[in-house]
């Protein structure tokens, strides 16, 4: 294990005495969603087994339409499973009332999409704050989160202005900062880097790598195969169900390792 | 490897020890680095087809070296092969080969197939990623390998194809 490797700080997944704290964080038992169309019912997830454990990197990839957004936002109470079941942290979520869910999420889950979502009128450090402030977080803990975030994500500079004044790259890092302030034990990203040129992707990547480093668990929707140089493991989904599921090599230093792609692809 | 090492000539002469350390630091370590004896053996033919000129230096308590200049004929050779297009291996893919033979040969089971060869890219890719993360701060070998993984990336992209026409 090299320094890099996310988890090499000894976290709570190392399996032994698992009373208090399992090492499974998240798990759909035959998870299936139908939407109703005016051609009838459309079956989006068919019957999805997924288990995530605690500090788990987990990237979910396919093809559009193939349901992972819609995985994503049953997994975070956005929309309501037609069937199945949802643990999150040892406890059944998925018969929970909106109002419940939207607890849940305010304290325990962090969301970054596509479109950044950012409050308009409002500065990229109160977009922060709020976060914090509405999981429950005394305006001094807020006041501190957000600052830590904000340097951490590079932004501190930007602070004081609202989000249209930055660039799209900054942007999602503010939402991310945003997805973190409070602290949520699992992180869903709905194609994070879906609005981002590529050099903003690497950027927002790595910033996620460095989060999962820390210990946090990420569930992250994307068709950039480039994720897969983040996640610890990927799941391909295909017409709504898993069909394939791989834990990827732990990082090695890169050595020669990548001198067999160049000559297959350069 | 043989246009390479011409390209190199065409600056100066050099032995072949001097080119092999040229390559590595203008390609980064990303690129598959030859070994000597291939540059040798490739700098011969070059002598033996009149694209380059090989002169025996003697060194004090040591074996000769043998510096290569580029000839005129090398020097035009080197200014058509930059002057050309670069064809790649477009529709000469390997695993396309095994996904349209495999039936033939009694493996029916494509989604397999698919999945290995999924997974190979994957774990290329994140090698690639590691690698562009680490950061050279060689833009010529940053280029190199954001080429390769766009390419890893399209690959991905064609199995989910393949995967949507044939399961």
């Amino acid at each position: 294990m090299t320094p890099v490797t996310p988890q090499a700080s000894g976290s709570a997944d190392s399996g032994e005495a698992g009373s208090a704290e399992s090492a499974e964080l998240l798990r759909a038992v035959e998870l299936t969603k139908s939407f109703q169309t005016d051609g009838g019912a459309v079956q989006a997830i068919r019957g999805i087994d997924l288990s995530i454990r605690r500090g788990e990197f987990v990237a979910v990839m396919g093809p559009s339409g193939s349901g992972k957004s819609t995985l994503l936002q049953l997994l975070g109470g956005l929309e309501a499973a037609t069937s199945g079941q949802i643990w999150l942290d040892g406890q059944r979520v998925d018969g929970l009332s909106q109002t419940r869910w939207a607890v849940l999420r305010r304290r325990h889950i962090g969301f970054v999409f596509q479109f950044f979502n950012l409050v308009s009128t409002m500065t990229v450090a109160d977009n922060v704050e709020l976060a914090a402030l509405l999981a429950g977080s005394t305006r001094r803990r807020a006041h501190e989160r957000r600052e830590e975030l904000l340097a951490e994500l590079g932004l501190s500079a930007k602070a004081g202005l609202t989000p249209s004044r930055l660039s799209a790259g900054e942007q999602q890092r503010v939402a991310l900062a945003r997805a973190l302030a409070h602290r949520p034990s699992l992180l869903l990203a709905d194609e994070p880097t879906g609005n981002l040129d590529s050099a903003n992707t690497m950027g927002v990547l790595r910033l996620l790598a460095r989060t999962h480093a820390q210990g946090q668990t990420i569930l992250l929707v994307t068709h950039d195969a480039r994720a897969a140089g983040v996640a610890d493991r990927v799941v391909h989904l295909f017409d709504g169900m898993i069909s394939d599921d791989t834990d990827l090599p732990a990082a090695r230093r890169p050595q020669r390792a990548a001198g067999s792609v160049l000559e297959l692809h350069g | 490897m043989r246009l390479p090492l011409l390209a190199l000539l065409a600056k100066e002469p050099a032995h072949g020890y001097e080119l092999k350390g040229q390559l590595e630091r203008i390609l980064g370590d990303a690129y598959p680095s030859p070994n000597i004896g291939q540059i040798y053996l490739t700098l011969q033919r070059l002598e033996k087809a009149g694209l380059v000129r090989g002169e025996d230096v003697v060194q004090a308590g040591r074996p000769n070296k043998r510096i290569y200049e580029v000839t005129p004929a090398g020097r035009e050779a080197v200014d058509a092969w930059l002057a050309e297009p670069s064809d790649g291996p477009r529709v000469r893919d390997d695993f396309f080969m095994k996904l349209a033979l495999a039936p033939l040969a009694g493996v029916t089971d494509r989604l397999e197939l698919i999945n290995r060869q999924r997974r190979f890219y994957l774990t290329q890719m994140r090698a690639l990623s590691r690698r562009e993360a680490a950061g050279d701060d060689n833009r010529i070998a940053g280029l190199l390998v954001e080429g390769a993984m766009l390419h890893v990336q399209a690959d991905l992209d064609w199995l989910e194809r393949c995967q949507a026409e044939l399961m």
